[in-house]
């Protein structure tokens, strides 16, 4: 099987279970997002596949071979931490170069390689600048220079962006997933910014009490959600309970949802529905109706927060398709089916 | 963090009291010192104010050249040594949980404890024919009978080695323990065993703090005037012991003053040099 494999990995610290039993196959060339709440996990598995933490149960593959023994400086896996560790007693061009040079290769093929680094990552002729004197940005490009110099099997990265403010965060999550692209380079990110997995990754990996809780493409994890901790933790949801009529029908904040039937055998479940997807119109007709409790107008959106029956529901609209409301104001709500996921709770 | 120079006067008020603290208990004694350097001696161990060179004069002799530059030797070695024990013990130290850390912490705080004479003691014990750490190598059968290992230079050394070494990891241990420890794990996801990591990734990033370290260690081990007449032959005995021995045995305060002045030069100047080298080094 060509690409990395994690077989049924565990990790324990004394009483504390970091992960737990976690499978997951990455094809070679994906761009992986392990996405979740601090505290989930994700750094852990992050770690084991660097060889800096050692597996308490299963085996990890690369390629078909077996590597969960073989130490980290035998990996050969690009790593950019949270911190970035660049080395403070090195200038940029050294920094890079350093994985050439535990390696013994030659001054002129060090420099030579840093330069060409230093021009993917759009940073030329910064070689001989100490590291101190760099912007976050800059610092953060060496680091991804630093991880690529040997042009690794595998490229980690740990919360790379999180030390950048949120402007310059945007545009190198783009940046990175056109690197990725161009080199063809399997990747693995580290990130609790479901804005960042959307942005760059092929696979999402949602982790939540060191377990996967799904693993999907990013559009896939946001319009079908496998479960409740996945629909609220990814973008914002409403989460409506609801139960199964004598019909089959959906029955949500005291009315049926038009055309959704009950998946088979459930009873109560929760549903997700996302604010984008709620429609607001007049009262006349419409099968939910409710009071409109706080207008938040942003300028680019609308959030009109609305009480149905008790159930709070979020409507978020553009300012174009807004209808004229305010606090007290009663509006009608459509919930289209097809926008609906239900839920075992 | 960048702070703004000092510009009125009332901006160098802070410096007040660590000035006066450094006038009050180094800057009088030590120029005393110096005055008495130049005093006339008289018999009996009297002196008085004076301006002669005879105390200087009188020091510049072979005997009191190889004095100093075995005392020279013998510091440097031990600092030397307590260095490279100290390096990766703190390293280590640092690796370990919180309560094993503090643990360590205490037990090396209670050397300090110790004053030189214990200490001198309690090696030229262990060191003893007679009750000494050769008796264990004979019940364990490495050794066919106990032998003394005292008085000797290794003795010696051993003991200022243990004295001088509580010392340099206490100085190390902060600057290991604000290490960013991911440093080290980059090393190793980009190729480096873990020793290597040590030495071309710490090593480094405390040049600054382990040249401090070593300089404090030597200085440290120059003022030991003890542990060379307990564990040492009289060729090891070191210009501290000259001094004390001038001083309170002959009393000779003029003669043992120029010596002590002599030997503050000596250091100054060595210190001196180590910094320039090391400051060289750095703007390389």
């Amino acid at each position: 099987m060509a690409g990395l494999v994690l077989d049924h990995i565990s990790k324990r610290f004394l009483n504390v279970v970091a992960v737990d039993d976690v499978s997951l196959t990455v094809p070679n060339g994906t761009f992986v997002c392990l996405l979740g709440p601090s505290g989930c996990g994700k750094t852990t598995l992050l770690r084991m596949i660097a060889g800096l933490e050692a597996p308490t149960a299963g085996r990890i593959l690369i390629d078909g071979a077996d590597i969960t023994e073989l130490p980290t400086h035998k990996r050969n896996f690009g790593m950019v931490f949270q911190s970035l560790a660049l080395f403070p007693h090195l200038c940029v061009g050294d920094n890079i170069a350093y994985p050439l040079r535990i390696r013994g290769r030659p001054k002129s093929e060090q420099q030579a390689r840093a330069a060409e680094l230093l021009e993917l990552v759009r940073l030329p002729g910064f070689a001989a600048r100490p590291v101190s004197q760099l912007s976050g940005g800059q610092r953060q490009r060496v680091a991804i220079a630093r991880a690529l110099a040997l042009s690794p099997q595998l490229f980690l990265l740990d919360e790379p962006l999180s030390a950048l403010d949120a402007k310059l965060r945007e545009a190198m999550q783009v940046e990175l997933r056109q690197l990725q692209q161009k080199l063809g380079i399997t990747t693995i990110v580290v990130t609790h910014d479901q804005r960042e997995a959307m942005t760059m990754a092929d696979l999402v990996v949602v982790m939540g009490e060191g377990r996967i809780r799904q693993v999907a493409p990013p559009i896939e994890i946001y319009r079908k959600p496998a479960d409740a901790f996945v629909a609220d933790f990814i973008g914002s949801t409403n989460l409506l309970p609801v139960e199964a009529d004598p019909a089959g029908r959906v029955f949500a904040a005291g009315a049926p949802v038009a055309g959704l039937a009950m998946p088979g055998g459930l009873g109560k479940a929760v549903m997700s529905i996302r604010p984008e997807d709620v429609h607001l119109t007049r009262t006349d007709g419409a099968a939910h109706v409710g009071r409109v409790t706080f207008v938040r107008d942003l300028g680019g959106t609308v959030e009109t927060f609305i009480d149905v029956g008790g159930t709070p529901i979020v409507a978020v609209t553009t300012p174009r398709e807004r209808l004229a409301l305010s606090a007290g104001d009663t509006v009608g709500i459509v919930l289209p089916a097809e926008c609906c996921v239900v839920l075992a709770s | 963090m960048k702070r703004e120079p000092p510009r009125r006067l009332a901006d160098y008020a802070p410096l007040l009291f660590p000035a006066a603290m450094l006038t009050g208990f180094f800057v009088v004694p030590f120029g005393i010192m110096v005055a008495v350097s130049f005093f006339r001696r008289h018999q009996g161990g009297f002196y008085t104010p004076d301006f002669v060179l005879a105390n200087y004069e009188r020091f510049l002799t072979p005997f009191f050249a190889n004095v100093l530059g075995f005392s020279l030797l013998l510091s440097a070695m031990a600092a030397a040594a307590c260095v490279l024990l100290g390096l990766p013990f703190t390293y280590l130290l640092t690796r370990l949980p919180r309560r094993p850390q503090i643990l360590w912490l205490v037990a090396l705080l209670s050397i300090l404890s110790l004053s030189e004479v214990i200490i001198g003691f309690a090696w030229s014990t262990i060191f003893s024919r007679t009750a000494g750490i050769t008796n264990l190598l004979v019940a364990l059968g490495l050794m066919r009978e106990p032998m003394a290992l005292l008085p000797g230079f290794g003795a010696l050394l051993t003991a200022m080695i243990y004295q001088a070494l509580p010392y340099t990891i206490l100085v190390l241990y902060p600057a290991f323990a604000r290490l960013d420890p991911t440093l080290v794990e980059a090393a190793r996801t980009l190729g480096a065993s873990p020793i290597r990591a040590f030495l071309n990734v710490v090593v480094p990033a405390l040049r600054n703090t382990i040249f401090a370290t070593l300089i404090m260690a030597f200085v440290f081990a120059l003022g030991c005037y003890l542990l060379p007449q307990m564990l040492g032959r009289p060729q090891h005995w070191t210009l501290s012991v000259l001094i004390t021995d001038q001083a309170i045995y002959q009393s000779n305060m003029p003669f043992a003053a120029a010596m002590a002045v002599f030997l503050v030069l000596v250091s100054l100047g060595l210190i001196g040099l180590t910094l320039l080298v090391g400051a060289k080094e750095e703007g390389r």
